[in-house]
């Protein structure tokens, strides 16, 4: 394992964080899934703490994980889903982000649907935050989820093709993937329509393919995202069945693939758009796996944060000697 | 830290760690329902070196797990440098078990305490009994070793090293003094 430590109060994305820092969280979550799998599904490395889930998109499954992860740290959770909030009577972000540390939480969790909304609640209040997705920036903890099934069904990060496909332009879970996976060594191809991949997109350590039968023959995993068309459906793609005819994952695709391509997808999944429902459900998919290890990686990612803050502001020890 | 002294060889590490050996199976009537959970990382090799000296005696092989406690220390936020969290491995059944902990010093005792609230949670064993290389007395909560090595009287301010071949390539206890 790695000698590093970890001493960010936050966790905003994987663009700022050193490979070793990558690595500590992969091998923390590591040790974090065994607690899922007790009868006792609980440590209480966490205890007493407080983990408020600030949601301002919906969202179920990222909030969800993060909630299960707090609790199996014996973290208390507060959920403010914003429809009910009162950032709807006109509060600015910093404005909750002070309340809530007026009430003396520790990690206010954020989903956000700008960019860059995570750094500038982190940068006003003194507590933990954890981004949970802002607008097309960044998703680190799926990313890392991402990364961390990678390793455990694959053994390794270095070296390995994978191919992203899909919305690129509005997704912060292929952002946050790109800068991950490069610094650990991965070879990252995105495919998609060329409307779909933003200007200027050669600042990311990226190969760029048109061709989704050519970005798939050589990669080792690839990685389908969602059809996002709640947030720009009907401009981005007129047609869901063009979509699928030149993008979606299908069995006939994935044959052509290496034999043991993992098919991994952030969820929800929208069967017969980005992937057929045989590939979501068959012996290539890991789809449901990326969820359980989820769980661990934002484990990992709490109890991180939360000791680096708890070191930041305890009084420091006298050297007492330890055995 | 500066060594000050040799408290124990590899020699006298080794006859030690058989002396424990007979004396739990002496208390726990032979290996049946025995188990030994090792508190990472020395606990953990020296739980392995009994069950070896254990195997020597009876002829049978019992079960060895790692405990890491970094989840249920009481100073997590206390120490200097941040703790990093290995893996916790019981593969066993705990249920029913006489389970003997095993550590290379104890001190405080509430190292002991943290591996207690983790045992707690993966079973309910019939006993949990203490077995350590060094008692080197302090302690700030009722506990004590069932079976201990070699009682070191020291003050606070030293430091009761273990050194095995496992972990360090050789195998000593040395006392120092903290910088």
């Amino acid at each position: 394992m790695t000698n590093t430590s970890w001493t960010r109060k936050d966790l905003l994305g994987l663009e700022d964080l050193s490979r070793e820092e990558i690595e500590l969280i992969l091998a923390t979550a590591e040790t974090f899934k065994e607690v899922s799998t007790r009868e006792i599904k609980k440590v209480p490395a966490l205890r007493g703490k407080t983990v408020v889930n600030l949601f301002f998109e919906p969202s179920t499954r990222t909030r969800v994980s993060f909630e299960v992860a707090a609790k199996r740290l014996s973290a208390d959770v507060i959920n403010i889903a914003v429809e009910t909030s009162s950032v709807k009577k006109g509060e600015t972000l910093i404005d909750t982000g002070t309340n809530i540390q007026a009430l003396k939480a520790d990690i206010i969790v954020m989903r956000h649907n700008c960019s860059g909304a995570a750094q500038v609640l982190a940068q006003h209040v003194d507590l933990s935050v954890v981004n949970a997705g802002d607008g097309w920036h960044e998703h680190p903890t799926q990313a890392l989820l991402d990364m961390f099934t990678l390793k455990e069904k694959l053994g390794r990060i270095e070296g390995l093709n994978v191919t992203i496909v899909g919305d690129i332009a509005h997704s912060r879970v292929a952002r946050s993937n790109i800068w991950g996976l490069s610094k650990l060594g991965a070879k990252v191809t995105v495919c998609a329509p060329s409307m779909l991949i933003p200007a200027g997109f050669e600042v990311f350590p990226a190969q760029v393919s048109h061709n989704l039968d050519e970005a798939l023959a050589k990669a080792d995993a690839v990685n389908v995202l969602r059809m996002q068309f709640e947030r720009d459906g009907q401009t981005a793609f007129p047609e869901q069945m063009e979509y699928f005819r030149n993008f979606g994952i299908t069995e006939e695709r994935i044959a052509k693939a290496k034999k043991n391509i993992l098919v991994m997808h952030p969820g929800p999944l929208n069967r017969g758009i980005e992937i057929s429902s045989e590939v979501a459900d068959g012996q290539n998919s890991v789809i449901l796996e990326q969820v359980t290890n989820g769980i661990a990686v934002r484990m990992a990612v709490l109890f991180l944060v939360a000791q680096a803050r708890d070191r930041k502001n305890a009084i420091v020890n006298k050297k007492r000697p330890r055995n | 830290m500066k060594d000050k002294a040799q408290v124990l060889d590899k020699e006298t590490i080794s006859r030690t760690l058989m002396r424990i050996a007979h004396e739990i199976l002496e208390k726990n009537k032979g290996v049946d329902d025995l188990c030994l959970v090792g508190i990472r990382n020395r606990g953990v090799h020296l739980a392995n070196r009994l069950a070896d000296c254990i195997k020597k005696i009876e002829g049978k092989d019992i079960s060895v797990g790692a405990l890491d406690i970094t989840l249920y220390r009481d100073d997590l936020t206390l120490i200097a440098e941040q703790p990093i969290v290995h893996k916790t491995e019981i593969y066993f059944d705990i249920n029913d078990k006489n389970l003997i902990l095993v550590d290379d010093v104890l001190f405080t005792g509430r190292t002991i305490r943290a591996a207690l609230d983790a045992l707690i949670d993966f079973g309910r064993p019939r006993s949990i009994q203490l077995a350590v290389l060094v008692d080197r007395g302090h302690r700030e909560l009722p506990i004590r070793a069932d079976f201990a090595g070699k009682n070191i009287p020291t003050a606070a301010n030293e430091r009761v090293e273990v050194r095995l071949e496992e972990a360090d390539g050789k195998d000593e206890v040395v006392l120092g003094e903290n910088d």
